[in-house]
């Protein structure tokens, strides 16, 4: 405990801005040396794709070889530039500090985008890799908003997801491309980039409206009943699409257009994270709070608690359409088998694992849960051992999930770490 | 006659049982007024008639002379009927601040885009609440619990949480629903001063359902006493004071034999 007290206490001096810096270096020592020299040298195949743990899995003999690119590659620059930098980086983020605060963060967010972009760009698996990520955390916030927030169990989530996945599926299919069910593109497909936007919205929405079916029975029960109810309203979206043979049935639908590159679906998240932020920190998101801890409560102080059970719903549901629509695009296929228990079981994880009622909790959870699951492949069954027990866990120790009940303080996250202020802070 | 809030003969059944019979109420501005009875006798039911929990069977409610019957409970309270509960009903992962802003949701004016896009409009009306809040918290002496968990706090602070939270909805009427169950003397005599200064502050009415004569006693201009659903006595604390069937309902007949 000592040592990373003293270790917590060395890094406290150092800025977002200078974590970024570090990265960066790290990232661009892999770009340009990653392959040629060091991966080389200390006798690995290849650049490690997920920060060696798959070639550690899969051949133990790499484990030294595969340890010592992640100390070269990515720690000791990390933590060298990053400390070493504090001379240049605090005077950095007090200026930004003087920038309006969205600036600030937009600033940060272009560097944080930079950073993943390199990072991905080594190979094709991590651009996926870190899509399908970027993906689940929009889906994990958007379940944080009904399950953590508005603290209904509901299981439909999967189920909206679908709804978005099929409709926006079927708009770029009808629109932008020439296929065999839909015949010849109504649209030129070079307009697709500029109206994939809508047609996520439409999947969005189409998805909301699915999740009236579950918010009204949530008028009048809670709990348990209303998971049964969310339960089979998946199962009803699933067997709909697969016995619906236009959409391709239980085979699937595929060939969408690949409109959605990573950067988009960058933008996607962080909208996703900056809305949903907005809503719960608002007066009216805050209103799902009291609904959920004491519904009579929040009646007798004037919250319209129907109309904020329909408003959770149907948000939630809307972003858990975004995330299908984008699902879709990034695999250019899509199944109903895809959208089922197997999914749901995931999501619970990512939320649960993460923590209710914070955004950052599902930020950590869903990029845990996925880097995890993907981390883990090499070990095949074992893997779906080692993630339950890990929640097992979670939840014995933390029963709200790692980091719950948390607000997001951008203003505190971004500023500058002076020397003096440390010795005031408790 | 300008009654704020009167009820007129209103009678309600759970199933086949009669919980309140023929009650009538007339509450004038600015009045304190106290409802008494033993445990059961249905006290608690009128308050969550008037509020709208429930619906009447039969009877008619009136604020400021439009009829509240039948609306739901939030509407009620955004009409002016702000109450307290008798066993507290705090949101218990949430910290002080936000249960005095939540209170404010009837005053919102800026719609759901709003809140998801963080106009300007949010942002300043969000603001005003929030001095609103710290004035509120300031008044009731919570300020310094602003940012804890209402669970946290001691047993008093949450009432006086709960009394804040109805405050904010800017009630006509404030229903206190034995504001002091469970509260040591000295937390009493606060919380006697803190309804005094409401009543004076806020210049509302308040409708207060209370087990403990003294503290009734001294704070009510009328009182009625209620026993089964039926009220057997009305007037000035007094006169209530010395009724005997008000003492028999208290303390029971003494035996003659």
């Amino acid at each position: 405990m000592g040592i990373l007290q003293k270790f917590k206490q060395m890094f406290s001096t150092v800025p977002m801005l200078g974590w970024f810096l570090g990265i960066l270096t790290a990232v661009l020592i892999e770009y340009f040396w990653g392959y040629d020299y060091i991966s080389y040298y200390l006798g690995l195949p290849k650049i490690p794709v997920l920060f060696g743990a798959l070639i550690m899995l899969k051949e133990p003999v790499m484990i030294p070889g595969a340890l010592a690119y992640d100390l070269i590659v990515y720690v000791i620059p990390v933590l060298a530039v990053a400390k070493l930098s504090c001379i240049v980086t605090n005077p950095g983020a007090a200026l930004l500090e003087k920038l309006p605060l969205w600036l600030s963060a937009v600033i940060h967010l272009v560097c944080f985008y930079a950073i993943l972009h390199l990072w991905a760009g080594i190979n094709d698996y991590r651009v996926l890799v870190v899509k399908l990520t970027l993906v689940s955390i929009i889906l994990t916030v958007s379940v944080n908003v009904i399950n953590g927030y508005q603290g209904e169990f509901s299981c439909s989530h999967p189920g909206f997801m679908a709804l978005g996945a099929y409709v926006s599926s079927i708009l770029t299919l009808v629109l932008f491309t020439n296929d065999k069910i839909f015949g010849t593109a109504l649209l030129p497909p070079a307009l697709g980039p500029y109206l994939f936007p809508l047609v996520l919205v439409v999947g969005g929405a189409a998805a909301a409206i699915g999740s009236l079916a579950v918010a009204i029975p949530s008028f009048r029960t809670r709990g348990d009943y209303l998971a049964i109810i969310s339960l089979a309203f998946m199962f009803i979206v699933k067997s709909a699409v697969e016995n619906l043979n236009i959409i391709g049935g239980a085979r699937g639908m595929g060939g969408q257009p690949d409109l959605a590159p990573l950067p988009i679906i960058f933008i996607w998240t962080m909208l996703c994270i900056w809305v949903i932020h907005n809503f719960v920190t608002s007066i009216l998101g805050k209103a799902l709070n009291t609904v959920r801890d004491d519904e009579a409560a929040a009646e007798s102080m004037t919250v319209k608690t129907r109309k904020t059970k329909m408003t959770a719903f149907m948000f939630g549901a809307f972003w858990a359409g975004i995330a299908g629509g984008l699902f879709a695009h990034v695999l250019t296929y899509i199944n109903p088998g895809m959208f089922s228990i197997n999914r749901l079981a995931e999501i619970l994880a990512m939320v649960y694992f993460g923590g209710l009622n914070s955004i950052v909790g599902s930020i950590v959870g869903a990029v845990s849960i996925n880097v995890l699951g993907e981390a883990l492949r090499p070990l095949e069954l074992f893997k779906w051992i080692i993630i339950p027990l890990i929640l097992i866990f979670v939840m014995i120790f933390r029963p709200y999930g790692l980091i719950s009940f948390t607000e997001i303080n951008a203003k505190k996250l971004l500023e500058a770490k002076h020397k003096r202020q440390q010795g005031v802070s408790p | 006659m300008t009654a704020l809030l009167s009820v007129k003969d209103m009678t309600h059944y759970f199933g086949g049982l009669r919980a309140v019979h023929n009650y009538n109420l007339n509450i004038a501005p600015r009045q304190i007024f106290g409802l008494i009875g033993p445990n059961g006798a249905g006290k608690t039911t009128i308050f969550n008639l008037i509020t709208g929990v429930y619906t009447p069977t039969e009877g008619e409610i009136l604020l400021e002379n439009k009829n509240i019957k039948g609306l739901e409970t939030n509407q009620i309270a955004a009409m002016g009927l702000g109450r307290t509960f008798q066993n507290l009903a705090l949101w218990r992962h949430m910290n002080v601040v936000d249960h005095i802003r939540m209170a404010h949701y009837s005053q919102l004016d800026y719609g759901l885009l709003g809140a998801f896009f963080n106009s300007r409009a949010c942002r300043d009306q969000e603001d005003h609440i929030r001095e609103n809040a710290h004035q509120l918290m300031q008044l009731f002496d919570i300020e310094k619990y602003a940012n804890d968990l209402v669970t946290s706090l001691p047993y008093g602070a949450q009432r006086r949480v709960e009394m804040a939270r109805a405050m904010a909805t800017r009630p006509k009427v404030l229903f206190l629903d034995e504001p002091t169950a469970g509260m040591t003397p000295d937390e009493l005599v606060r919380m006697i001063r803190i309804i005094r200064k409401v009543h004076e502050n806020f210049k509302v009415a308040i409708f207060l359902i209370e087990h403990r004569m003294k503290f009734v006693m001294e704070l009510c201009e009328h009182i009625q006493t209620l026993v089964f659903g039926e009220v057997i006595a009305e007037g000035p604390p007094e006169e209530i004071q010395n009724n005997p069937r008000v003492i028999e309902a208290y303390l029971g007949k003494e035996d003659m034999t």
